[in-house]
């Protein structure tokens, strides 16, 4: 029996960047041992918030747990005002994890979505490539550039890296070979060009969905997404089913 | 010794808390957190004939103190009910209520037929969704149409029939009692209540239905004196449902007159929550020397 929402304490609450904010929580031992890449945490967030938050697991360390997470709405507001010492009423981890066998595999994060993507890089050595709106937007690249062997940044504005998309960054890495797979999260029309490219050189390619949330295990189906499954189309649960799915699987929205 | 069991028209319900269709699946979700045996019953995910994908996404919008829903009846259709979940079900020491939505009369009986067949407890007929013969009006929004599904359904089931009211309608009072005369031999209510939400900075609706069924906390008062009303005005038993989220909730839907209590949107926010309810119920009952439900049960004290 899993058991139901927990209450986890804040050890640090900072902020990385311009709206985005870090985690730091003890985790108990069952909290942890369920932690993967790609996994998620079901979120309370009091102030005028009925639902749940699913954030990403960003990477974990000793008893500790850290959600990377970008403001939102009033619910990432509060919180991304927790103070050392406060306390989550956390469900999970909950969801579907990448599948990190075979390699040489290549991280492939957009903005916020490079956060699940450093606990991959915790888990098993990877190639990255990251892309951000500009440098100041930008989270977590000490931790790739130690935790990965050739990390690649860009930014759109060129204020970070190379000003380039993330996804012709990507391109390059999938022109030279190599790479078994391909892990990506970020936003929707990112991960729809990385499916296409993916597709190209045929490498098999894993992404993260978002889709609004509500129950986060499964019951009430109103996180969607579009699969197609042993030749058939239809809604699978992202929270459920995903929030990692096969792109291949997957149906893109035009 | 505290007695939370129920009899609803004929039925034994071990205790009077039960979960609300469309929040709970097939109950596989929910067994992973507590031994489903501990609900008095569960109302499964809406069925209809053929499977339904359901709408597009988005299909959900937060709202203060609720939540707008439109999954639009994504389900794997009566037949796989029966085969793949039901006997999952079965396993629990629970009740198992049934919830069909058709186009047609017909269907609505084709199903009920299969499902009492089947043997569920009791069939819960979700009169919101639109007659496709009357022009697209919902039958629950109409005294004569939801009365014409209840007989339709009662002609075949060899189970309790019980209809689930739309509080979308201006005097919720006249089809209850219509669906009563039609034969009824349960109510619930209420379904949820028609809404939307609009991106303020894109116009675009939230939801890619447009609008969306109203859940939670925000709609319980609501949800309430429709129970009262309801009850004060028909002889059959209610399911109370509607924004109950903790024990206090649950005790007023009691004395409001419901027999059962159904929560739904609250699980989202706690897994236990229905549990919780139950333990709750009991600890209240204790505390002030009552036997149980029977001892509050459509007993409002009303001003002189």
């Amino acid at each position: 029996m899993k058991s139901g929402s927990v209450f986890c304490e804040v050890e640090e609450c900072s902020g990385l960047a311009e709206n985005v904010f870090s985690i730091w929580l003890k985790a108990d031992r069952e909290i942890l041992a369920a932690a993967q890449p790609g996994r998620f945490l079901h979120i309370l967030c009091p102030e005028g918030s009925l639902l749940r938050r699913p954030i990403s697991i960003c990477q974990t360390q000793g008893d500790m747990l850290r959600l990377v997470f970008e403001v939102k709405g009033e619910g990432t507001r509060w919180l991304s005002r927790r103070r050392r010492g406060d306390s989550l009423d956390i469900l999970g981890p909950l969801g579907s994890g990448f599948d990190l066998s075979g390699g040489p595999l290549l991280l492939a994060g957009g903005g916020i979505g490079a956060a699940p993507l450093l606990f991959c890089a915790q888990m098993k050595r990877c190639d990255a490539v990251l892309g951000f709106a500009s440098g100041q937007k930008a989270v977590l690249l000490s931790e790739f550039a130690s935790a990965c062997d050739g990390a690649e940044f860009s930014s759109d504005d060129g204020s970070l890296g190379r000003r380039a998309y993330v996804t012709e960054l990507l391109e390059e890495r999938l022109r030279s070979g190599g790479y078994k797979g391909v892990l990506a999260c970020g936003p929707e029309p990112m991960l729809r060009i990385a499916a296409g490219l993916c597709r190209d050189y045929s490498v098999p390619l894993q992404v993260s969905l978002e889709q609004r949330m509500g129950c986060g295990v499964g019951a009430c189906l109103v996180c969607s997404c579009r699969i197609v499954k042993d030749n058939r189309e239809g809604y699978a649960r992202v929270c459920r089913d995903g929030p990692v799915f096969r792109a291949s699987e997957v149906v893109w929205d035009d | 010794m505290i007695d939370l069991s129920v009899n609803f028209a004929g039925v034994r319900f071990k205790n009077f808390v039960t979960v609300a269709s469309g929040t709970f699946g097939f109950g596989r979700e929910y067994s992973e957190y507590f031994d489903l045996s501990r609900l008095g019953g569960i109302c499964v995910k809406g069925l209809t004939v053929q499977p339904r994908d359901g709408n597009p996404p988005v299909r959900i919008a937060e709202t203060p103190g609720g939540i707008l829903n439109s999954v639009g009846l994504q389900n794997p259709g009566v037949d796989a009910f029966i085969k793949t979940e039901l006997p999952f079900l079965r396993g629990y020491d629970t009740r198992i209520i049934a919830n069909i939505s058709g186009n047609t009369p017909a269907e609505y009986a084709l199903m009920a037929k299969k499902l009492s067949d089947a043997g569920i407890d009791i069939i819960e007929v979700n009169v919101s969704c639109p007659n496709v013969k009357a022009g697209g009006i919902a039958f629950g929004t109409d005294p004569c149409l939801a009365a014409e599904v209840t007989r339709a359904v009662k002609t075949v089931s060899e189970v309790p029939v019980m209809i689930k009211l739309s509080p979308n309608v201006t005097d919720i009072v006249s089809i209850a009692r219509a669906c009563e005369d039609a034969g009824a031999d349960a109510l619930s209510l209420i379904n949820t209540l028609l809404g939307m939400r609009i991106d303020p900075r894109t116009g675009r609706p939230v939801l890619k239905n447009i609008t969306g069924g109203l859940s939670g906390p925000a709609i319980f008062p609501i949800a309430l004196r429709m129970v009262w009303q309801v009850c004060s005005a028909v002889s059959v038993p209610v399911m109370g449902m509607g924004g109950v989220s903790d024990t206090e909730g649950a005790l007023e839907m009691l004395w409001a007159g419901a027999s059962l209590v159904s929560a739904g949107t609250a699980l989202f926010k706690d897994p236990l929550a229905a549990v919780s309810i139950v333990e709750g119920a009991e600890t209240f009952f204790r505390e002030n020397n009552m036997k149980g439900p029977c001892d509050i049960r459509g007993k409002l004290k009303l001003y002189d």
